[in-house]
């Protein structure tokens, strides 16, 4: 990367694996189990918490020489609530239905502990460019374990990516239905995003036994 | 009996844990000793018992579309709905302000051993949550709100009283070792959601109307937000209920 020094770069590809939000901090874990049924949910809600973090960061780094120390989780909430108010109605305008499948849990990013965790451990401290790229690094790192959660759920749970039926059509029994491939219905519940991520841990623990706990 | 119903359906059956997957971060946290997760669960439970009552006044009296009524009738075309997440934030980061003071003042050991998890049920989403299902699901009273309340305090609570005991016997089991600690924990979650789905029936296995009732109440749609994802005739539904509504 030629724009962006050594030292920068690794803000953005640090959380990506080795220091994921999700997998290695446990941070933000509700919003990405609840909304992963469907690969589009996923997306736009990684796209939402990138944009709601990225600029917040940037926001809190700029005022964290103003803000007093002992009402600072007030204004962070403040700053959080106002971003996620505005993803809020811009996905209202553009995508009603969409948002009525994400009901509450847009409004939920603002308790998302991954923003309030970047928030306390690194835009309180460092300067904006630098709390941007952090920013957006972990919610690309969030972002990455909500797709492939929702990947799965959605291919194995109904057949289809996007909506698109990539596994032939159950009814006419074309692709691999004709060959007596079902639907996992259970995939689609939501116990099941949490074994997904448990075993999206496990892949990762075993190939980074540093990783491993106790 | 309809407050009844919405207890128990607000612990067993919307649990906020294993149904919604609402508080995991702190659910995840707090859960390695069985004395931390009841001291959490209790402060939680007392969050929800005063926040949900409250907000719910908020939405009635100032946030719903025609709620400013009372102010006068060039008042009743507002609809402040927009403002909804910062107000209950502020009422849910005020009350939890409140407790740490009560707990510091009255029980400094309690204080002591929650630490940095007092102020943060400010960001636990299980309590904003709470407030937001409240309104989405059009609880109709200050009773039955209050009850939602403390039911959903209560099932995070047995949530994660359940997964600290857990936690603490399987420390001595042979996990493989990539999913020691994190990844364990996770997937027993997930076998105790799915166990927890079977209480799904316990309400609605009465007599015919009961079952009718069920269907046709409103706090049912929100169930699982998965379901509503995969049901797509539904969502459809409801925004139409929603358009004539406004």
């Amino acid at each position: 990367m030629g724009l962006l020094s050594k030292k920068d770069a690794k803000l953005i590809t640090d959380p990506l694996a080795d220091n994921n939000p999700i997998t290695i901090q446990v941070l933000g874990i509700c919003s990405a189990l609840a909304i992963t049924a469907q690969l589009k949910a996923s997306i736009v809600m990684a796209v939402s918490v990138l944009f709601v973090l990225g600029i917040g960061n940037v926001v809190i780094s700029l005022l964290r020489n103003i803000i007093p120390s002992k009402i600072r989780i007030i204004v962070q909430l403040v700053v959080v609530a106002a971003l996620v108010i505005i993803v809020d109605q811009v996905l209202k305008a553009f995508s009603y239905e969409l948002s009525k499948t994400l009901s509450v849990f847009v409004g939920l990013i603002i308790t998302n502990c991954i923003i309030m965790g970047r928030f306390e451990a690194f835009a309180l401290g460092n300067g904006p460019w630098k709390s941007f790229l952090d920013g957006i690094g972990n919610a690309l790192g969030y972002g990455v374990i909500l797709i492939i959660v929702g990947f799965f759920r959605e291919l194995l749970g109904s057949g289809t990516l996007l909506g698109f039926k990539v596994l032939g059509d159950p009814i006419e029994k074309t692709g691999l239905y004709a060959i007596g491939y079902e639907n996992n219905g259970f995939m689609l519940l939501s116990p099941m995003a949490l074994i997904v991520v448990g075993i999206i841990i496990w892949v990762q623990r075993s190939r980074n036994k540093a990783l491993i706990e106790d | 009996m309809e407050h009844l119903e919405l207890f128990l359906k607000s612990i067993f059956i919307d649990n906020m844990v294993f149904a919604t997957f609402l508080g995991m971060c702190s659910y995840l946290a707090v859960s390695k000793k069985v004395s931390t997760a009841v001291g959490l669960g209790a402060a939680v439970i007392f969050v929800m018992l005063i926040t949900v009552p409250l907000n719910w006044l908020l939405d009635q009296y100032i946030l719903q579309p025609g709620a400013l009524k009372w102010l006068g009738e060039e008042y009743a075309a507002y609809d402040l709905s927009f403002l909804s997440f910062i107000l209950f934030i502020a009422t849910i980061a005020t009350m939890v302000q409140l407790v740490e003071i009560v707990v510091e003042k009255f029980s400094p050991s309690l204080y002591n051993s929650l630490g940095i998890f007092l102020p943060l049920i400010a960001v636990n989403c299980a309590i904003l949550g709470g407030s937001l299902f409240m309104q989405s699901r059009e609880i109709p009273t200050l009773g039955l709100a209050t009850v939602y309340g403390v039911g959903s305090g209560i099932g995070w609570f047995l949530a994660i009283l359940a997964i600290a005991a857990i936690r603490e016997k399987i420390r001595y089991s042979n996990v493989p070792p990539a999913l020691r600690g994190l990844g364990i924990t996770f997937i027993i979650t997930g076998l105790m959601a799915i166990g927890f789905m079977s209480f799904g029936g316990m309400l609605t296995g009465g007599d015919d109307e009961a079952k009718k009732e069920e269907k046709t109440a409103s706090v049912q749609e929100e169930t699982s937000n998965d379901q509503v994802a995969i049901n797509a005739a539904e969502t459809e539904k409801e925004e139409l209920a929603n358009n004539t509504n406004n």
